[in-house]
């Protein structure tokens, strides 16, 4: 097959059609960059209310991502701006207090959930001629080299373009089809995610509480009367509490919440998955590059999960964008290595914070509790350490070290 | 070369000995390799190409950012070498003729486009023989190569020739000082290793005022110069407005 009998043609080809990967396809499409999106779902399955109950934090630093692909104005406002952000340790009545006023007057982040953002990323994508969206089908085969890309899809069509994005999660084709080999370690630990309707406001404020079992998020979602929760578990008791009757699940939800937002009300639907550590040994290869999950992936802890990918995708396509610009091949080996090294000293930096923070909370041990209490505090309340807390809340914010255009809030 | 000369090499590449065009994309791969031999000069590739298409908007008012910014435009690139500067000026939309005096480069350059599927109209031909054939272009590109030649004047007049009157000009080459001695000769060629030994005969180097004065002479008016500095720790080129001491580039307009 050559690039010239191809089905399709584009400059970029997309594997997967998760978040990382059409916001990837926004942002290109936004610079006019000829995209294609291979997206294993039917387009009106991804976008029904039950395949994903999970909501995302997006950082600052990520908001203007969306911002700057011309997402954001298609999520209309349904978001939920983190004002304050609360860390607790079980019931200790220490705990560390991020006012977003202390970096500025922007929020830390938004809550937005994941079928709002979906939807408001087909909207924009419908707004992209250089962006064609291919559903419901799926990579067979790949050949990479000097001269191009040719993908064969399950249905038989082929698509040629010069450079590959493997945006195609855990388990990725891309990445495997590369040999490009991962290390990684399961946390024994299985999130659970919900969300509840309650009657007191939030104001705003995401709360993280380090319960014995693992971390419990309260994460603000538009409105004021709306909190995802993203509570932590040792796998073996996840099968218990996903099969819980509604009643006796809101009694434990409402254990875990306290009071601070009256009685709570879990609406919509349960979901479940494990959680661990996963890094590839490399994210790029002959014309292929690893975004989001395919390239790494971490604990919740940290709210970092996706807006790491949304880092990754910013990178990727000031470089992919750099090099069309002067004419040059955006799959070539110096435009990708470019990437990777740009992206690798983040994502390894928070991939060991994130690994540290669960080893630190998730457990029971008296002596390790003192320390973190003591910990926070001392972050909290003693002056010489203010600085320190300044940067934890900028990296919260995924507004620190050589951001790129995207990151930074310029155009592409 | 003529036109029908051009066609004639045209239909017979693709009766081409299969031997022959292996063997030239295995040279072209090499050209095209950024961490190969060429290596330096990727490295500076996309200053330079963002110097030239910045500069092209500008004199034609067109917006630099879009991904085909030159449509419309006739651009000649002499001493093309592997059409390392051909081919992505042709992805940005110009319409683009690349020359060199030697066969193997333009066979090469000619293997590579067909490969990635780009079309530049490669040609084994000196400036000379196509300013005298009467062809006219919007743009001439002479990088790095007018310290090669062996009649600088009679060079100059011939890539002045194949401007249209108001057409621009892009020349680089080399400053004959001292320190373009160290760096572009003693560094380049015997410690760093980046060109073979004997590329380049310093005392063919021109000195900006020689460079400009030869052009006025082929009656093409100099606009701007530039310097192009190497970082050895970010390993980055970048343009050196300021400093013409060793590489250095510049943009006229023909009368």
């Amino acid at each position: 097959m050559s690039v010239q009998n191809a089905d399709h043609q584009a400059d970029v080809i997309i594997v997967g059609g998760g978040l990382s990967g059409l916001t990837l396809a926004c942002a290109l499409g936004t610079a006019g960059v000829t995209t294609l999106v291979i997206d294993r779902e039917p387009a009106d399955v991804t976008l029904l209310p039950d395949f994903d109950g999970r909501t995302t934090a997006i950082a600052y630093g990520a908001g203007t991502v969306l911002m700057g692909a011309g997402i954001w104005e298609h999520l209309d406002g349904n978001v939920g701006p983190m004002l304050d952000i609360r860390v607790t340790d079980q019931s200790s009545p220490l705990f560390l207090h991020y006012d977003h006023r202390e970096v500025g007057d922007r929020p830390f982040g938004w809550i937005i959930e994941n079928r709002v953002l979906r939807h408001a990323l087909h909207r924009r994508l419908a707004q992209l001629p250089s962006v064609t969206h291919l559903t419901a089908t799926m990579v067979t085969g790949m050949v990479r080299d000097a001269a191009g890309v040719r993908v064969t899809l399950s249905d038989g069509r082929t698509v040629a373009g010069r450079l590959v994005v493997g945006a195609d999660g855990k388990k990725s084709f891309c990445r495997e089809h590369a040999g490009i080999k991962q290390i990684g370690w399961s946390y024994k630990q299985h999130a659970i995610v919900c969300t509840v309707r309650h009657e007191g406001p939030h104001g705003g404020v995401a709360v993280e509480q380090f319960l014995p079992a693992g971390p419990f998020a309260m994460l603000p979602l538009a409105g004021g009367h709306h909190t995802s929760i993203v509570w932590t578990e040792p796998s073996s008791m996840v099968d218990f509490y996903m099969g819980l009757p509604e009643e006796r699940f809101q009694q434990e939800l409402q254990l875990r919440v306290g009071d601070w937002l009256g009685r709570i009300t879990p609406v919509a639907g349960r979901w479940s998955w494990p959680l661990g550590l996963s890094h590839a040994e490399r994210y790029v290869d002959t014309r292929l590059a690893l975004v989001s999950e395919s390239a790494h992936g971490m604990h919740p802890i940290a709210g970092q999960g996706l807006n790491v990918g949304i880092r990754d995708l910013a990178a990727l396509a000031e470089v992919v964008v750099d090099a069309l610009r002067v004419g040059l091949d955006p799959g070539a080996a110096d435009v990708l290595e470019r990437y990777q090294r740009w992206r690798r000293t983040d994502t390894v930096t928070l991939l060991a914070t994130t690994d540290v923070l669960v080893r630190l909370f998730s457990n029971d041990i008296k002596p390790l509790g003192h320390a973190r209490r003591l910990g926070m505090a001392a972050l909290n309340n003693v002056a010489p350490l203010k600085p320190a807390k300044q940067f934890f809340m900028q990296h919260a914010m995924g507004i620190v070290g050589e951001l790129p255009r995207l990151v930074r809030g310029e155009a592409l | 070369m003529n036109a029908a000369n051009a066609t004639a090499q045209a239909q017979g590449r693709t009766t081409i000995d299969p031997a022959e065009i292996e063997r030239f994309s295995r040279i072209a791969a090499e050209w095209w390799d950024p961490a190969g031999k060429f290596r330096p000069l990727h490295k500076f590739n996309p200053v330079r190409l963002a110097w030239m298409r910045d500069t092209i908007c500008k004199a034609h008012g067109r917006g630099p950012l879009s991904l085909r910014p030159l449509e419309g435009l006739r651009i000649i690139d002499v001493g093309c070498g592997g059409g390392l500067l051909s081919e992505p000026l042709a992805r940005l939309g110009a319409s683009v003729t690349g020359i060199d005096a030697a066969e193997k480069n333009v066979k090469t350059a000619a293997a590579h486009a067909a490969e990635t599927g780009v079309d530049v109209d490669y040609r084994t031909a000196t400036a000379e023989d196509l300013a005298a054939a009467g062809e006219r272009f919007d743009v001439v590109l002479a990088m790095e190569i007018v310290e090669h030649v062996s009649d600088v004047d009679l060079f100059l007049s011939a890539v002045s020739g194949l401007a249209r009157p108001g057409g621009m000009i892009f020349m680089a080459t080399l400053n004959r000082t001292t320190k373009s001695y160290l760096f572009g000769i003693v560094a380049a060629e015997y410690v760093l290793r980046w060109l073979p030994r004997g590329t380049h005969d310093w005392k063919r180097f021109l000195k900006p005022s020689e460079l400009a004065g030869g052009l006025r002479r082929a009656g093409v008016v100099v606009k701007e110069m530039t310097g192009v500095a190497y970082n050895p720790v970010s390993d980055r080129f970048s343009l050196a407005p300021r400093d013409l001491d060793v590489n250095y580039m510049l943009w006229g307009i023909r009368d």
